[in-house]
């Protein structure tokens, strides 16, 4: 399944980041991943969330901006050069990553790097083709809709 | 070619409009002094009697007018003609206090629908043509101004007031209207309509004459292209008599005021001191033909500036251009007139939406503006690039609206502070 990860707006204010995972924790919405990218003046929240649907159901009632889309999530083993090899297949074939961030100590000891490529399912392709460890929602503890229904 | 309805006055030299001012000013200043104790204390106040104004160089003497005043005199202060001699009212929608009623003689109505005649025939209209007019009828002065010029000057007149969009476009369609009166911002609606049931070549409109709404040139642009029509600007106070105070030609630069009818001048908002010509001010009235509700220099509050030129038109008459703003909603921040009108504009026109702030404040012995624009799912993105990309775009918007720089924040939607509901446009710190 893909990896869904959701990109909110923040604004530069004291507290607005805790705002939103207070909402999220208070709706029982955990982050298996998050990242920041700032100016001086705004920002953008990056988060991978246990529960996507509902995250975005959340955030839109409470009148958020934000938006959702596919990342690819690269499990890449804590050693030397792990994650140059990684690199260097994208970049063989020109594959621009706009940005990336990693989510270390996994209980598994896995480290995972979230990347955002433009075609996430090409780039999939391309990384399973050369053995990389392309990680599942489960994996990083994300339950999908179809669980849910199940529990 | 140019169309005229009374082409006489409206391209009558400026000797010619001069006389007419000086004579009717006269006799107009002595029909008030008769008529209106209330404005009769007010000249008294400031020690001015009818003698006093000999021509109209000898304005500047009287006293001023202002909503107040109208506001004060509610309902029949400043009527000048018995109500037998009355035949309508027209009244304003005041958003505060008590709403503003002008009256109307027979002579006043006539003397109005000549000056909607004059701006349906600059926008090209003349007795072959189908005008439909989509302004509200009723207390608002659109929809009977308008219904008035197109009579006289003898289209088929619609006299469809506003809303109903499908039967609006059933009768363009049928009737073949070919000129459309309403405001800027139902054109637009209308034209996305057409758009949307696929109703082009169905339409056969060529101008319309849109009115009672602030818009901007890029609006303009858009419904011109959209419609495949020339739009025309209309300016007008109910106060005065309503549209047709002011129109545009066929050059679409400025209004030509109907100086045979009202006498324009600008003033220091702050002083009341006359300004000369070309200079930024609030525009000032005098109605010198009216004769249930004369108005003496009244203060419209509307920004603006008058010019004298050889109009390609061949009208003589001076002209305003576009309201830039409220005198009461100006700002000056490093000595440059800002309206937060302005910046609204801007905002819309780049998909922003009209909950904004203004900050404006003073570090350094220097303004400083600052403009709080809320955050929108379509502005958003995911990379910080693309949003400080749109965030230059709209800086420079604003620069080139405003001739100054301004710092934009990008906030949330719900973060702009809020009093009773409505948003708090300007926070000014240096008066704090
Ligand atoms: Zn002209």
């Amino acid at each position: 399944m893909a990896i869904h990860q959701i990109s909110v707006f923040l604004e530069n204010r004291a507290g607005q980041l805790a705002e939103i995972t207070a909402l999220l924790a208070g709706n029982g919405i955990d982050l298996r991943a998050i990242n920041i990218a700032e100016t001086s003046d705004y920002g953008v929240l990056r988060l991978i969330a246990s529960h996507e649907p509902e995250a975005c159901r959340v955030l839109r009632e409470n009148g958020f901006i934000f938006s959702s889309g596919e990342v690819v999530a690269v499990g890449v083993p804590d050693e030397p050069g792990g994650l140059n090899r990684l690199l260097q297949i994208l970049a063989e074939k020109q594959i621009d990553v706009q940005y990336m961030y990693s989510i270390f100590g996994q209980p598994n000891g896995m480290a995972y790097m979230i990347l955002r490529v433009a075609a996430p399912a090409e780039a999939s392709a391309l990384l399973r083709a050369n053995d990389m460890h392309l990680a599942g929602a489960a994996e990083l503890g994300i339950v999908s809709s179809d669980q849910e229904r199940q529990e | 070619m140019e169309r005229y309805y009374q082409k006489e006055i409206e391209c009558a030299s400026r000797d010619q409009i001069r006389a007419w001012q000086d004579e009717r000013l006269v006799r107009q200043v002595r029909h008030v002094w008769d008529n209106v104790p209330y404005y009769r204390a007010k000249m008294e106040a400031t020690h001015v009697a009818p003698d006093d104004i000999r021509s109209r160089d000898d304005l500047y003497k009287l006293p001023f007018l202002s909503k107040a005043d109208l506001r004060e005199a509610y309902p029949f202060g400043l009527l000048a003609e018995p109500l037998e001699k009355c035949v309508r009212i027209h009244s304003t929608s005041g958003t505060t206090g008590k709403r503003v009623v002008a009256f109307y003689t027979k002579e006043d109505i006539d003397l109005w629908d000549d000056c909607c005649a004059r701006a349906l025939a600059a926008a090209g209209a003349g007795p072959e043509d189908v005008c439909q007019v989509a302004y509200g009828y009723g207390l608002f002065t659109g929809g009977f101004g308008l219904n008035g010029g197109s009579q006289k000057l003898g289209c088929l007149t619609l006299p469809m007031s506003s809303g109903n969009t499908d039967r609006q476009l059933q009768f363009m369609e049928d009737l073949g209207s070919t000129i459309l009166c309403c405001t800027p911002s139902y054109a637009a609606y209308l034209a996305e309509s057409i758009h949307e049931r696929g109703l082009q070549d169905k339409i056969h409109l060529k101008a319309g004459i849109f009115g009672a709404e602030a818009w901007s040139e890029q609006m303009r642009q858009d419904i011109q292209k959209s419609l495949g029509i020339k739009a025309y600007d209309i300016y007008g106070l109910t106060e005065l008599s309503g549209p047709g105070v002011a129109y545009e030609c066929s050059a679409q630069a400025g209004m030509h005021i109907n100086e045979d009818h009202f006498i324009a001048e600008i003033i220091d908002p702050d002083t009341g001191e006359v300004l000369p010509e070309g200079t930024q001010g609030e525009l000032v009235f005098t109605s010198i033909t009216k004769q249930a509700f004369p108005l003496l220099r009244y203060r419209t509050r509307d920004i603006c500036i008058l010019r004298h030129e050889n109009c390609p038109c061949g009208r003589t008459h001076i002209k305003m251009c576009k309201p830039m703003g409220r005198s009461d909603d100006m700002l000056i921040v490093k000595g440059v007139n800002v309206f937060p009108s302005q910046i609204e504009t801007v905002l819309l026109e780049q998909g922003y939406t009209s909950n904004y702030q203004i900050v404006v404040d003073r570090v350094n012995n220097s303004d400083t503006l600052d403009v709080l624009v809320e955050m929108t799912p379509e502005h958003f993105s995911d990379s910080l690039a693309e949003i400080t990309q749109r965030e230059k775009s709209l800086v420079a918007a604003l620069k080139a609206m405003l001739g100054i720089f301004a710092q934009v924040h990008l906030v949330s939607p719900k973060s702009i502070a809020r009093s009773e509901g409505k948003a708090i446009r300007v926070i000014d710190k240096r008066k704090i």
